[in-house]
């Protein structure tokens, strides 16, 4: 990608972006479809679960995204000390919550073979846990190829595209985590 | 050049390494967890899994993301490789979109056989009644592999058609993500191996649909077919999500998106619904995956689930996805009818449009598949007024046709034919419809082969008939040879009587009695001569399908060879040599005009020589 025109690249770029966006939609269908199958299957009912927990975690997530959009800005602006460094925390951060959800949350009292209430948790958050551990693997990468020279002010598709995922994968937990929560009374 | 050096031997090595690695990962993790070594299931899904994923890696369609992601920089390569013979193209990773067509055509065509055979095998069974020689289990997997068989031929149909022909309507010199292409179409070869294999492991006896609670408790084919409809849906998918970039991002200068053909409006609703609802079906899929592997008990009543959850997320893809099935071919009677007619396109605004409008209310009417469910009654009335009305849109298509004909100066070469024929047909099926849609006629209709009779006709007329137009019709732009037209016709004139014998009979049949997804029934119902009278139209179209190919291949080596524009459109690929060379519009394309004012003197539609008149 690097050997071609500033405008080519460009041009391709945008048609990254656009094919990028369309990946969220179809995937907004399937973190939708488990959604709605939460309301279904729940009604106005939810589990208990550990709030401080589910507090710790989503303050994680979102703190994440901070750096991540801390990141792509310094690349922006070829500060590649705070790029790499941000990323590096961003990754951290990302990996923290994966400890949170499986290392504690999963290891509470509800199982996923535990009626509808163990297995809507686990089907939910264990997609979404499934997305963020690929988004870690992909910072890791752009982390890599940063660390090697391979991004600039002008070209560094592959930082904004890691950066737009992360975040998309923040914003399905800012829908998810209400929804398994807080909405609803809970039932023991 | 060696074997091994054909991507798709690569693949299927790496398939056998990788299904071998997955079966061992599972009970290497089951003996550190402490339980016993063996258990089909697991080991049988994550092998399925992790070969598919091996074969990807192994034909080599990610070979330039790692690349990239090592930081090197991969050129796309177009033309045959150099140092192998040509034909190997077709069977490695190619970039070039009208090979990747090629490819995904031939797969289509090689699915539409074994699920076509299939249904050969237990029509034969059903012709008459009493139990013949199948044995009820083989039967259940058998109609269930002819649905999906034939479903995903139909998806890979249209991929092929899409990938070959919207580069070139459009003027765009491949897709908008020429690697993404190849690796979309690789997945569905060991998919394809998968599903067959579920024939094979203990089959699957709950039809395509596969509702729970007998899913959860069918055998173990059952996991396989699960596993290869969510691989074939992925690649559905991400075909779709190129497509749409590339009708977007890459329309020639002049062709604003009301100047473009008629069949790349169709693509483009076609692969908004199959980018956005493919998800559920495999959302719904892995559910059940789940509460057989680990007990998540979604659909198990005993566990607090509901059943009929499985249904809404299932149909909730499957009926928009019907409309994927046709509205592709709808696309290509719209593009067919004015060249034979001589005369505009009726209404191209409105069919573009209606073609967007069919796609959004298909989104609305999922739960008329499910009257009789026992889902909540308030429901019913709903769903069956947004029913009724997507034949608004519908035959906003149909009227069109009809005016594009009317006092055309008509001829009936075999597309043509064709044409006609998916005319005839989709309106019996068309008609068929409201019945269904109608919540007190459907009670009785639901699960009766008049549902059958139905969708076949709605799928032949909107797939089968234009898919088999759009061969006769662009063969000789893919090959640069003719088909034989005698052989054209009789292809036609066996396949459509017998097809409405097929449709007629199969709806019949179902009024007097004969139920869905059963081996055998009552003679006393008196259907027998109508259960013969289908299956021997069956075999008739059966045998129509092979004279077509027969016709095709040795057209394809033999054949009169054909001029550029034999039909004499006013198409851009039909202003460039046949067969397409590597680089369609070397001199670029323009828009100067309407795509379909036949007949209007001195009117053009496109303009291929930019690149020379800029100088």
């Amino acid at each position: 990608m690097s050997s071609e025109s500033l405008t080519s690249y460009k041009v391709q770029v945008r048609a990254n972006r656009l094919g990028l966006w369309l990946f969220f939609v179809s995937e907004s269908f399937m973190f939708g479809g488990l959604l709605a199958s939460r309301f279904y299957l729940w009604g106005n009912t939810r589990p208990e679960l550990d709030q401080v927990l589910g507090l710790i975690v989503t303050s994680i997530l979102l703190l994440s995204s901070f750096f991540m959009n801390r990141a792509e800005s310094a690349i922006a602006y070829d500060d590649r000390k705070t790029f790499l460094r941000s990323l590096l925390i961003t990754a951290a951060l990302g990996t923290l919550f994966l400890v949170g959800v499986v290392g504690f949350e999963w290891q509470g009292h509800l199982k996923p073979w535990d009626g509808v209430y163990g297995a809507v948790l686990f089907g939910m958050t264990g997609l979404h846990a499934l997305h963020v551990l690929s988004g870690v693997i992909i910072i890791l990468l752009v982390w890599n190829r940063g660390r090697q020279g391979g991004y600039s002010a002008e070209r560094h598709w592959g930082v904004e595209a890691c950066a737009i995922y992360w975040h998309f994968v923040d914003v399905i937990w800012v829908v998810f985590y209400p929804a398994l929560y807080l909405i609803g009374l809970p039932v023991s | 050049m060696t074997v091994l050096s054909l991507g798709i031997v690569r693949g299927l090595a790496a398939q056998i390494v990788g299904t071998a690695l997955g079966i061992g990962l599972v009970v290497l993790v089951r003996v550190l967890m402490g339980l016993h070594a063996w258990e089909a299931e697991p080991a049988t899904v994550v092998g399925a899994m992790l070969g598919v994923i091996a074969f990807i890696v192994g034909v080599g369609s990610m070979d330039d993301w790692f690349r990239w992601a090592r930081g090197k920089v991969t050129p796309l390569h177009h033309g045959p490789p150099e140092d192998k013979p040509a034909w190997t193209r077709y069977f490695s990773v190619d970039y070039s979109h009208k090979v990747i067509g090629i490819q995904y055509g031939v797969l289509a065509i090689t699915l539409l056989l074994v699920g076509g055979s299939l249904a050969g095998v237990f029509r034969v069974e059903l012709a008459e009644a009493g139990r013949q020689f199948l044995d009820p289990a083989i039967f259940n997997t058998m109609i269930g592999m002819h649905g999906w068989g034939m479903i995903i031929s139909i998806l890979l149909g249209i991929a092929a058609f899409s990938n070959y022909l919207v580069p070139l309507l459009i003027g765009a010199s491949d897709m908008a993500f020429p690697r993404l292409n190849a690796w979309a179409f690789w997945i569905n070869v060991p998919t394809a191996l998968v599903f067959i294999a579920s024939m094979f492991v203990g089959g699957w006896d709950t039809g395509w649909t596969a509702y729970p609670p007998l899913s959860a408790r069918a055998p173990l084919g059952m996991q396989l077919y699960f596993v290869s409809v969510f691989f074939f849906g992925i690649s559905s998918i991400v075909g779709a999500l190129n497509l749409i970039a590339t009708i977007l991002m890459l329309r020639a200068p002049g062709m604003s998106l009301f100047r473009m053909p008629i069949f790349v409006w169709a693509v483009l609703a076609t692969s908004i619904i199959a980018l956005t609802a493919t998800q559920l079906i495999a959302l719904s899929f892995i559910m059940v995956m789940m509460q057989r592997l680990l007990g998540m008990g979604f659909f198990d009543p005993a566990q607090g689930g509901n059943p009929i959850l499985f249904q809404h997320l299932f149909w909730f893809y499957s009926h928009p996805a019907v409309y994927i099935f046709v509205l592709p071919g709808l696309g290509i009677i719209s593009e067919i009818l004015p060249v034979f007619s001589r005369k505009p396109l009726f209404g191209y605004k409105w069919v573009a449009l209606s073609s967007m409008a069919i796609a959004l209310a298909g989104f609305l009417v999922w739960a008329h598949h499910m009257f009789t469910s026992g889902m909540a009654s308030f429901l019913r009335v709903p769903f069956m007024f947004s029913t009724l009305l997507v034949a608004v849109p519908t035959g906003v298509k149909f009227f069109s046709w009809i005016a594009t004909i009317w006092r055309g100066k008509l001829t009936f070469p075999t597309p043509m034919l064709f044409v006609m024929g998916a005319l005839s047909v989709f309106l019996i099926g068309g008609l068929s419809g409201p019945p269904n849609g109608i919540v007190t006629t459907d009670l009785f209709l639901h699960d009766t082969y008049w549902i059958v009779g139905h969708f076949h006709a709605t799928m032949f007329g909107g797939f089968v008939f234009p898919f088999f137009a759009a061969l006769y019709y662009w063969f000789p732009k893919f090959t640069g040879r003719m088909y034989n037209e005698r052989m054209g016709k009789i292809h036609f004139w066996l396949m459509t009587p017998a097809f409405w014998v097929q449709s007629l009979g199969q709806m019949r049949v179902g009024l007097l009695g004969m139920r869905r997804r059963i081996v055998d029934y009552d003679p006393a119902l008196g259907i027998e001569g109508g259960q013969l009278a289908v299956t021997i139209a069956g075999l008739v179209i059966g045998l129509s399908v092979l004279i077509m190919l027969a016709n095709l291949i040795y057209s394809a080596r033999r054949g009169r060879v054909a001029e550029r524009n034999p039909w004499k459109s006013r198409s851009p690929e039909w202003q460039i040599p046949s067969p397409v060379p590597e680089i369609s519009y070397p001199d670029g394309l323009q828009v100067i005009g309407e795509p379909y004012d036949y007949g209007l003197p001195d009117s053009r539609y496109v303009n291929l020589q930019v690149a020379a008149a800029a100088e």
